[in-house]
């Protein structure tokens, strides 16, 4: 596959991504902002931009309101949830003829609905539907995908994408929270508190998930536990991170000329720090800085799979 | 499709207007011509509002399958939905058979030519047509003297523009050997009307057009380099912002090849490589939707960006093919045009079946004189440009555009050619609700592999504004499917 065709796949769908967690996010602040006490507005909306990766241009003013709807329409900020989904289909446009046409029309109808007045009307009625609506889009695109593209290298390309900024994200927002979970204030179990968690939860669709498996008894380290150690939910960054390594085993399966080796050293060490680490390893020692590795290797991660499959030099090319 | 009674059709056409220019649909005395008399009918035994939901439920699929074009020079909104009518163009057997004919005579007697002027040019020794003209055209290529290109085939691609005269008789009005676009909207076109009239299509008997991306693939693969049996062909794109990116993809897609631009690939010792997420892989035959111009900044303008370095060494050296050949675009100088039924005579010894369009040569004193004298009567073109740019409509111009058109013919003859102002036929089109007359014409596309091979059909181009003489859809045209019956 071409390496520009494979850059583009990979960008569609860590925008895509991105966008889906910018909601989900900003859905869960606006929530929990509903309920007075524990963190105020301002602090949550802080937390949130924390999360976020402190996108400039979004900063607190005040005015909830008028910042909410730039972080989901502005057509300029790299952060809104806009600029997301036009960035995924200007490179879903590029690679058009790698997507199926399914995939290519339901990106196209995400555009523009959310480019349409209609949407601004409807987020002024119920944010939290128009909110609910685009997460739709997305997870219709996906499905699509998933079933109507050859599950070739493009498709792994795809995966890889959505897999690494997945990671990147739940490390970034644990990281954000940690602070607040385990040192701010002694453990008080009242309502506000527990708010909070499903909360942190809603922020990776994880709340019913993560009843499923520990109960409805919320405790900061199961929860810590489930979003980084857990190999079965798809939100969790050892699954996130078991997928880039079988995306970037079939990817270097299905063609792989070059040589992978460093790659697969990547990948292969962080999926072997979050296999062989315990909960109770990771709190006794310094959880943020587990965390902030953790992201520092998915940036590692970004940068080797670019240096071997998408902007190698000519040089190392023709000596193989 | 004979109906048991009559179908009352005075109402569908209103005060639908008929004068001597020719009417697709209507005979001069207002009846229905036998071809329509079925299409007429299911239009009259629709509500009106019928229609009219039809067309937004295919305007709707158009928006959603992103089927658009991009139009330069304007910030906002650069991509729109290429406007569609919904009532099909037809065109019958016999007219669909001396088209087909006159068209392969034209399209053989056009690459003899190319060929001819870049070894031997014994057209231009026996003084058939003027050295002069040849050497002073812009798209003349020096480089590609003496070269021999795979099979002889110049132009693998090339989309020619008709238009049906008063007379009912179809003639040239250009031939484009560069990089004719628009088959995407022929075929969407046609896969849009399946739906939208699905009986009335079945009831037709319609030839397909469907198989023209493999047909296409086929002429591709037929001009692959010597020794190369599985060639890996790819369609080289300017990139997205390019006004025909939408077909480029749609080509790349229906034939199942890699779409690349100039960054993707690279040259070295005379052979062209892809850039893949496996390493380099060579490339044989390159289907080039990028002029000349930009295709490679060592040979050409070395200021592109588009093309790939090297790339023309590598064609020298007969590693890669390119179609269509460059320097092809000589052929379609539109001064060069008027000795086109000349070469038919010299090349093929033949009468030429479809008449060109009477043109006055700028560069020639006597017809300069002529056209000065009558420019409120003729239109005037830029010999080089295409797409509706660089034009003059005599009829439809101010004084002031006549002047400064008449100062840039004195300061540079050979650049412009004129033509008498066509009257050429119209088409019912829908417009809020009604049936209107428009102009149209027709644009078939030829490919020319191992032999030359036209699918039945092409695009049938709107002039949608009311009156309007141009089709080109970065002027605001339109399209219509195009039926060629059995």
């Amino acid at each position: 596959m071409l390496s520009r065709v494979a850059d583009s796949l990979y960008w569609m769908s860590r925008y895509l991504e991105r966008a889906e967690n910018t909601v989900r996010l900003l859905d869960v602040t606006m929530g929990l902002m509903l309920d007075p006490g524990g963190a105020n507005a301002e602090q949550r909306w802080q937390r949130m931009t924390a999360a976020l990766g402190r996108p400039v241009g979004i900063e607190w003013n005040g005015s909830l309101e008028a910042m909410a709807r730039k972080l989901v329409f502005d057509q300029v900020d790299p952060s809104s949830v806009t600029f997301c989904v036009s960035a995924a289909r200007e490179n879903a446009r590029q690679v058009r003829e790698e997507i199926s046409t399914e995939q290519w029309q339901r990106l196209n109808r995400l555009f523009h609905q959310i480019h349409s007045p209609n949407a601004q009307a409807q987020y002024a009625t119920s944010a939290s539907d128009m909110l609910a609506s685009v997460v739709d889009g997305i997870h219709l695109f996906q499905g699509v995908g998933d079933s109507t593209m050859i599950h070739g290298q493009g498709w792994q390309f795809i995966r890889l994408g959505r897999s690494l900024e997945r990671a990147y994200a739940t490390a970034t927002l644990l990281e954000v929270y940690q602070s607040e979970l385990f040192h701010a204030h002694e453990r008080e179990s009242s309502g506000y508190q527990y708010l909070e968690l499903v909360g942190l939860l809603r922020c990776c669709t994880a709340f019913e998930a993560y009843c499923q498996v520990y109960t409805a008894d919320l405790s900061p380290e199961r929860i810590l536990e489930f979003l980084v150690l857990n190999r079965d939910f798809p939100h969790a960054i050892r699954y996130c991170v078991e997928n880039i390594r079988t995306a970037i085993e079939s990817i270097q399966r299905t063609g792989g000329r070059r040589s992978p080796e460093d790659v697969f050293a990547g990948v292969g060490k962080l999926h072997a720090m979050l296999g062989y680490t315990t909960i109770g390893e990771i709190l006794a020692g310094d959880a943020a800085a587990f965390l902030h590795n953790i992201r520092a290797q998915c940036l590692r991660i970004h940068e080797l799979v670019y240096r071997n499959y998408v902007q190698y030099s000519i040089q190392s090319a023709l000596a193989v | 499709m004979t109906a048991g009674h009559p179908v009352e059709l005075e109402p569908l056409f209103g005060d639908y207007p008929l004068d001597q220019a020719f009417d697709e649909m209507r005979a001069p005395g207002g009846e229905v011509r036998p071809q329509y008399r079925a299409l007429a009918e299911t239009l009259a035994s629709l509500p009106a509002d019928e229609l009219r939901r039809r067309k937004q439920s295919v305007d709707l699929a158009f928006l959603t399958q992103g089927i658009t074009f991009t139009v330069y020079g304007r910030e906002e909104g650069t991509e729109r939905i290429f406007p569609y009518d919904l009532l099909p163009r037809l065109v019958t057997a016999q007219e669909w058979d001396r088209i087909e004919r006159g068209l392969t005579q034209r399209i053989t007697a056009l690459n003899l030519f190319l060929r001819d002027v870049y070894s031997e040019a014994k057209i231009l020794a026996d003084r058939i047509i003027p050295r002069d003209l040849i050497y002073s055209c812009r798209h003349y290529r020096r480089q590609m003297r003496g070269l021999q290109v795979p099979r002889n085939v110049y132009i693998a691609v090339v989309g020619s523009d008709l238009l049906r005269l008063n007379s009912g008789e179809f003639v040239v009005l250009e031939d484009n050997l560069r990089v004719p676009s628009g088959v995407s909207y022929m075929l969407t076109n046609r896969r849009v009307m399946k739906r939208t009239f699905p009986q009335l299509f079945s009831s037709y008997g319609v030839r397909p057009i469907e198989h023209y991306p493999q047909v296409l693939l086929a002429t591709l693969r037929s001009l692959a380099p010597e020794g190369r049996p599985e060639p890996n062909i790819v369609l080289l794109t300017p990139g997205v912002f390019n006004s025909a990116y939408f077909e480029h993809t749609y080509l790349a897609r229906q034939m199942g090849i890699d779409l690349v631009e100039g960054r993707d690939l690279v040259t070295h010792d005379n052979i062209v490589y892809m850039r893949t997420t496996d390493g380099l892989k060579r490339v044989d035959v390159i289907y080039r939707r990028v002029d000349d111009d930009f295709s490679d900044p060592l040979v050409f303008r070395s200021d592109s960006a588009l093309g790939c370095a090297g790339l023309f060494n590598a064609y020298r050296a007969g590693n890669v093919t390119m179609a269509n050949a460059f320097g092809s675009g000589l052929a379609d100088d539109k001064a060069v045009y008027a000795f086109v039924p000349k070469m038919i005579r010299y090349y093929l010894n033949e009468d030429p079946i479809l008449p060109n369009v009477e043109t006055f040569l700028l560069s020639e004193e006597k017809d300069r004189k002529h056209v000065l004298a009558n420019l409120d009567k003729l239109v005037v073109k830029a010999v080089g440009e295409s797409g509706g740019y660089g034009m003059l409509i005599g009829p439809q111009s101010s004084a002031r555009q006549r002047e400064d058109f008449a100062c840039q013919i004195e300061a540079n003859p050979r650049n412009y050619i004129a033509q008498p102002t066509l009257d050429f036929s119209r088409a019912p089109c829908l417009v809020d609700d009604r049936l209107e007359p428009r102009h149209v014409d027709l644009r078939p596309y030829i490919l020319f592999g191992d032999k030359i091979n036209i699918v039945p059909g092409g695009l049938t181009r709107v002039a949608l504004e009311k009156g309007s003489l141009v089709v080109n859809s970065s002027q605001g045209g339109g399209s219509k499917d195009t039926w060629v019956l059995e």
